[in-house]
């Protein structure tokens, strides 16, 4: 027998970083000294190939002919590949068919791939897929939603809510309003561009480091497209540098093309796109084309509601069906809609597939109702402050436009908290004299909350594996389907784990994603990865404390409620022993230190036919307050304090939960103002890298900036120690910036005009929202507020 | 061959590609990969790396630059010391580091070593100086480093506490992670500081600063396989020569723009005169009249200097691209690369600045708002190269304008850019120049506009006819930057500006003009 390791003993203390403390993130200190690795940053294998594709530079198009003799022949090209020489699937569509791994006869985006070069470096696979000869006949191109809409062109069936009986509602309504906007996409802009590195095995296989979010669906394509068994390829996600949705479906098509070459090759082959690649070949947020029809009582209760939110899809399915289910289950936000019908488009357009983005369609579609709480405002006088307050779901008025019941109300003590630390009101009344007083600069001032629906609404996806193992020294090795993306779900999963054997966090080691430890794994998206996966990691963690308690009570003879494990201990009736020593007691006794562990969320459910259910386990909340001012002469504005109070029920780690709230609230900002999709009449992106998109940079962030966490809010589902999600809601706290621009504008006319606004809401946008309503009060025959 | 020291250690470079980027050469040759690459384009901060030079000012130091790695070519190294975030893994931690750690600065990392060296710049320029930075200054240094993940408000918390400390660096060897050992492709030693030296000594380094100093004066050059060249010329007359010898070699100073062509499209550039070392070029010299920048003078460099005579250029130069942008690009190079919205030529032709263009015949003096053709085509010939530019010193009746227009406040290119130079009789208007960028193909004047004032009284009657002509004279494009509607609508209210925050001058209602004034 091998030899125990020494077991030295620790002091007898309270475990440090358990669950609520605010431990660092587990790769803080190899983040700050350059040695965390990124794919790119792996030592390189001998022999190593780098892969670029040859992009379509039509929206769509057949393609007549391709000459890549060029190709071919440039200095280090060593092979050359297109969808002829795929041996399995040549479709790689993530839940519907549609994604061609490499182009067939018809192109239907600008940037499609169509071929694919192995060269001995980087660059020269880059310059050498610039030098195809392909020669097009263009077909008619669709470009925006509105174009799909008229054409009826879409990638999935249309959907339909329906709660009681909308159009008497809206006719019988003291008010009614319509209106419309237009939504802009996002590009991820994840720091860390996509990549992923293929190593050949000794049979036939691959082994796949990838920069994804859903390791197990990078697997599942590459033996598809290789045509081999799930288990002849292993994937491993050690960390991403930034996902935000973006690493969901896309990072699958590069590890398929990477393994097709290696294939071919014999040798190892990463392929790390370049920024503008990334930009113009992967999907973004959708933007979407959304109306509402609304009718309200003069206290600016809603008493009906039709909504349309028409999703921009690109030229396949993707996730779009679920995107735009999402956008549908949120276009009530956080508000009681009443008899209500919500229909969802999904448009198809010849422009790349749009895919997964923080908040999964939900962002887009509360827009059209935050929209529709302003216009209320403005139609009857009042703050829009109070007409939120007044539309929010609450005990009596608590059932979703698709059926779900609203069970925990946080919001309305949440607002009411905020609005008394943020000095709503008092700022109210200091705006509107400062906007009295100013011609050129004008404040605005919102408050809008975020309800955001958790849980995956494709039910199957709504579970997770994790594996855990206990060491004989008393370190314990986890593992589990999440990956890291640098939002700390290793880090708090790690915590629960922890927490479960009351032992120091430093016990704990997270190892690399990988799909032979757990396997068939979900995406880490929809907010879900501390849910599922540190329920999947307590339940492995159970199975070996419950092995742990029948051994000492057996061997010891004491009864099972009295073997407890505290501070670093496990304490036996009245016999105490330090973590490692017990360990190695149960080693020699012969016990399983090992377990895996599942989880599934339970009580959810969704009927597509009916358009009713409870898709949703919970509802995670929060609410900002923005403060902007804005140049009338140029459009341009500055976010000057935001105040913001979420619910992240009973925290894990409240510095990470900080952390996703600032970052998720500035990349919602960004979003609504500054980050701007430009495409030309052909349909190719204009704004195609960092110098034409611009996403926040450090003086965009508010210079007054206060982020609390909701206290005593413990989740009332049995969620992993009573915390809530947090991923993506605070993404959604961004809009109270857009509505703080129209407040600001809308001071133009003193508050009587609600100005369209659509997104983002550049400083151009802004300006056309000043001289709109500069026109309107001209059009009332009365002196603007703005004298200039 | 080119000399140059990595984090303290001597480097010669004599066959390589002188199209690599500094990036790319820490990646791929010396597989140091902490620096990482986000955008290739210098706009995102992740590649940042930390340049020392002999400072003019501080003789016998060096001067630490952040810079994005990614835009700067390997032959700029000639004569530096090249600071990178894997020489800084010792025990105890760079206050920059360990402030990012308790902040929870860092989430996804990606970005992160480029914040800790953007950083580490303001500590040392901080610490060498005595000072310790505002918040002000901290956004600046940090103005190029883009992050997707945190929202800013954790880094700058963490530059707010480090910037107080001291660097006391430990003597110990250097902090390895298990996964992550630095070592050269071929098991070379760790690039790691040189042994026995440490923290600021190790920066400043005597005998490393005496090597460096020598180097300077003497001419490096870099060439490869293919035949490509890269020469650094020591002095302007080896300039004039290899200008004759060579006319068609691209001349690159700091090269934020010029290197776009070698990473974005591709090109590889066969031939290349690096600018950077030649001393004559970086002077600046001033007298009564004016004062005169030689073109290789940084933004960085000339902010002062230009803002202490026409204040208007402060707040121009601070949203010019990023600190990391200011710190390399040149007066020279943003004329001579004669992009339609530079932000420097609006200002300068407003001035009635003019340029010196120099070769081996000579040296020939021109306006600058001559020297623009068209679309990025200029006056210069094949054997030229942009001496300098001279800038006449203010009069008592004269002001200067400068609005820059931009979707993002920091680190954007301009949609529009109005300057406006005034030279009034009491409330008459005597004589004007107004310059815009983004206008047009070429950064021009508006010349109706000007009609429509001179000799007019400054009101806003008067205000409005120079609006009305404006749109008259100018036809600018819709693209990604803005529409052309929005363009002339507010080139005119930039006008508008002027005209509120000149008569404000005399008004008691001092109200906030612009965003960023208002905090």
């Amino acid at each position: 027998m091998r030899k125990l390791p020494p077991n030295i003993p620790r002091p007898t203390t309270t475990a440090k970083g358990l669950t609520g403390t605010q431990a660092f993130h587990d790769s803080a200190w190899k983040h700050v000294r350059g040695q965390a690795r990124y794919i790119d940053d792996l030592p390189e294998p001998a022999e190593l190939l780098h892969a670029a594709v040859g992009q379509s530079t039509h929206a769509h198009a057949r393609i007549t002919a391709m000459d890549l003799s060029e190709v071919w022949a440039y200095p280090g090209v060593v092979s050359v590949m297109t969808v002829e020489d795929v041996p399995g699937h040549t479709d790689i569509g993530p839940v519907f068919p549609g994604d061609p791994v490499l182009a067939g006869d018809v192109v239907e985006h600008v940037g499609q791939p169509l071929f694919a070069v192995a060269a001995t470096s980087h660059r020269a696979a880059r310059q050498a897929a610039r030098l195809a000869k392909v020669s097009y006949e263009p077909l008619p191109a669709a470009l925006t939603a509105e174009a799909a809409l008229d054409q009826q062109l879409f990638v999935r069936p249309s959907h339909t809510q329906l709660r009681g009986d909308p159009d008497k509602a809206l006719a019988e309504a003291p008010n009614r309003l319509q209106a419309q906007m237009h939504v802009g996409g996002q590009e991820h802009f994840y720091l860390e561009g996509q990549a992923c590195l293929v190593e050949p095995t000794e049979d036939a296989g691959v082994f796949v480091h990838t920069s994804s979010q859903h390791p197990s669906e990078v697997q599942k394509l590459v033996a598809e497209v290789l045509d081999l068994p799930i288990h002849e390829v292993q994937v491993e996600v050690r960390r991403m540098g930034g996902g935000f949705g973006g690493k969901e479906t896309q990072a699958a098509p590069l590890a398929c093309i990477s393994a097709l070459l290696a294939r071919r090759t014999g040798r190892p082959v990463k392929y790390r796109m370049a920024r503008y690649d990334d930009m113009v070949q992967t999907g973004k947020r959708h933007d979407f084309f959304n109306t509402y029809d609304i009718g309200f009582d003069n206290e600016g209760v809603l008493r009906g509601a039709d909504i349309m939110v028409a999703g921009r899809c690109g030229f396949s399915p993707d996730l779009s069906d679920a995107i735009v289910d999402r956008a549908m289950f949120h276009s009530d936000n956080a508000y009681s809609l009443g008899q209500a019908r919500v229909v969802g488009h999904r448009c198809k357009t010849h422009t790349v597939s749009n895919t997964a983005f923080r908040g999964f369609g939900g962002p887009q579609g509360m827009m059209i109702i935050e929209r529709a709480m302003d216009d209320i405002a403005r139609h009857l006088g009042m703050d829009p402050l109070d007409v939120r307050k007044r539309n929010l779901y609450g005990p009596g008025r608590d059932v979703t436009h698709y059926g779900q019941i609203v069970e925990q109300h946080v919001l309305p003590d949440l607002i009411d908290t905020l609005e008394a630390s943020s000095d709503y009101r008092q700022r109210r009344t200091e705006i509107s004299r400062f906007n009295k007083e100013n011609s050129i600069l004008k404040r605005g001032l919102a408050l809008t909350p975020v309800k955001f629906g958790i849980s995956f609404t494709a039910k199957h996806l709504n579970q997770a594996g994790a594996l855990v193992h206990v060491y004989t020294d008393g370190s314990i090795h986890l593992n589990h389907g999440g990956t890291e993306m640098g939002q700390g779900l290793y880090i708090k999963v790690a915590q629960v784990v922890a927490a479960a054997f009351q032992v120091d966090l430093d016990r704990v080691k997270v190892s690399a994603t990988r799909t032979d430890k757990v396997p068939n794994t979900s995406p880490t998206a929809a907010s879900s990865g501390t849910d599922l996966n540190g329920m999947a990691a307590l339940d492995a963690c159970e199975k070996i404390k419950q092995r742990l308690v029948e051994f000492a009570a057996e061997t010891y003879g004491v009864s099972a409620d009295s073997v407890r494990f505290e501070n670093n201990q496990v304490n036996v009736g009245e016999q105490q022993f330090g973590w490692a020593e017990f360990v190695q007691q149960a080693y020699m006794a012969r016990v399983s230190l090992s377990s895996n562990g599942f989880y599934s969320t339970p009580k959810i459910h969704y009927d597509r036919e009916t358009g009713q259910g409870r898709p949703f386990l919970y509802y995670a909340n929060g609410a900002a307050c923005a403060e902007v001012v804005v140049d009338t002469l140029t459009g341009e504005y500055k976010t000057m304090r935001v105040d913001i109070l979420h619910d992240v029920g009973q925290s894990l780690n409240p510095a990470v939960d900080i952390g996703q709230i600032e970052g998720g609230f500035v990349q919602g900002m960004g979003w609504l103002t500054t980050e701007e999709l430009v495409y030309s009449d052909e349909g190719r992106l204009l704004s195609n890298g960092p110098a034409t998109y611009k996403i926040p940079a450090v003086s965009d962030a508010p210079p007054d900036f206060r982020v609390a966490l909701l206290p005593h809010s413990p989740n009332r589902e049995a969620t992993v120690f009573r915390s809530k999600a947090v991923g993506e809601p605070p993404l959604m706290l961004g809009m109270a910036v857009w509505s703080a621009l129209r407040d600001a504008v809308s001071s133009v006319s003193d508050y009587r005009y609600s100005p369209p606004l659509d997104t983002p809401a550049t400083p151009e946008r802004v300006l056309q929202a000043v001289t709109a309503t500069e026109r309107w009060v001209a059009a009332q025959g009365e002196p603007s507020c703005k004298n200039a | 061959m080119i000399r140059f020291y990595l984090n303290g250690q001597l480097q010669k470079l004599n066959q390589v590609d002188p199209n690599l980027s500094i990036l790319d050469w820490l990646r791929t040759r010396k597989r140091l990969t902490g620096t990482k690459e986000g955008c290739a384009s210098g706009d995102c901060g992740a590649c940042t790396v930390v340049i020392g030079s002999p400072d003019p000012e501080q003789s016998g130091q060096l001067r630490y630059d952040s810079v994005n790695s990614c835009i700067a070519l390997v032959g700029s190294l000639h004569g530096k010391h090249l600071v990178t975030v894997d020489a800084l893994t010792q025990e105890p931690a760079h206050p920059v580091q360990k402030e990012m750690v308790e902040c929870h600065g860092a989430q996804c990392g990606f970005c992160t070593p480029g914040i800790i060296m953007s950083l580490f710049a303001l500590h040392t320029e901080s610490a060498a100086n005595g000072s310790v930075p505002d918040d002000d200054a901290l956004l600046e240094a940090l103005s190029g480093n883009l992050c997707r993940c945190t929202g800013y408000r954790p880094i700058i918390e963490a530059g707010r506490r480090a910037c107080v400390q001291t660097w006391e660096p430990g003597t110990g060897s250097a902090v390895l992670s298990r996964s992550s050992a630095l070592s050269g492709p071929d098991g070379a030693a760790p690039n790691n500081p040189a042994p026995g030296l440490s923290g600021i000594a190790w920066l400043q380094n005597p005998e490393m600063i005496a090597d460096l100093l020598s180097v300077q004066n003497t001419a490096g050059e870099l060439t490869d396989d293919h035949g490509y060249r890269y020469d650094a010329p020591a002095t302007l007359d080896a300039l004039r020569g290899l200008c004759r010898q060579f006319p068609k070699a691209r001349l690159i100073a700091g090269g934020t723009d010029l290197s776009l062509e070698i990473t974005q499209q591709l090109k590889d550039l066969d031939h290349l005169i690096g600018l950077s070392g030649i001393k004559e070029l970086q002077e600046i010299h001033e007298d009564e009249d004016g004062i005169y920048l030689g073109a290789g003078v940084t933004y960085r460099a000339m902010f002062h200097k230009l803002e202490e005579r026409w204040p208007h250029f402060g707040p121009m130069l601070e949203r010019l691209g990023s600190r990391q942008i200011r710190n390399r690009g040149t007066v020279g190079g943003n004329i001579g690369n004669a992009s339609p919205i530079g932000d420097m030529p609006p200002a300068l032709i407003a001035l009635g600045a003019e340029l010196d263009l120099d070769s081996v015949d000579g040296t020939r003096r021109l306006r600058l708002e001559d020297f623009f053709h068209g679309y990025k085509q200029t006056d210069l010939q094949p054997h030229e190269f942009i001496r300098g530019t001279w800038i006449p010193n203010p009069a008592p009746d004269e002001k200067l304008f400068i609005y820059k227009v931009s979707k993002r406040i920091d680190d954007d290119i301009s949609a529009v850019l109005g300057a406006f130079w005034l030279k009034r009789d009491g409330d008459t208007i005597k004589d004007c120049r107004l310059a815009f960028g983004g206008m047009a193909a070429t950064p021009k004047r508006a010349s109706g506009a000007e009609a429509a004032l001179r000799g007019q009284p400054w009101n806003a009657d008067t205000v409005a006819a120079a609006i009305a002509a404006l749109e008259l004279e100018f036809e600018p494009m819709t693209d990604v930057r803005g529409s052309a509607a929005y363009r002339l609508q507010v080139a005119g209210n930039l006008l508008r500006r002027a005209f509120l925050e000149s008569t404000q001058d005399t008004t008691t209602t001092n109200q906030p003009l612009m965003v960023t004034d208002y905090a």
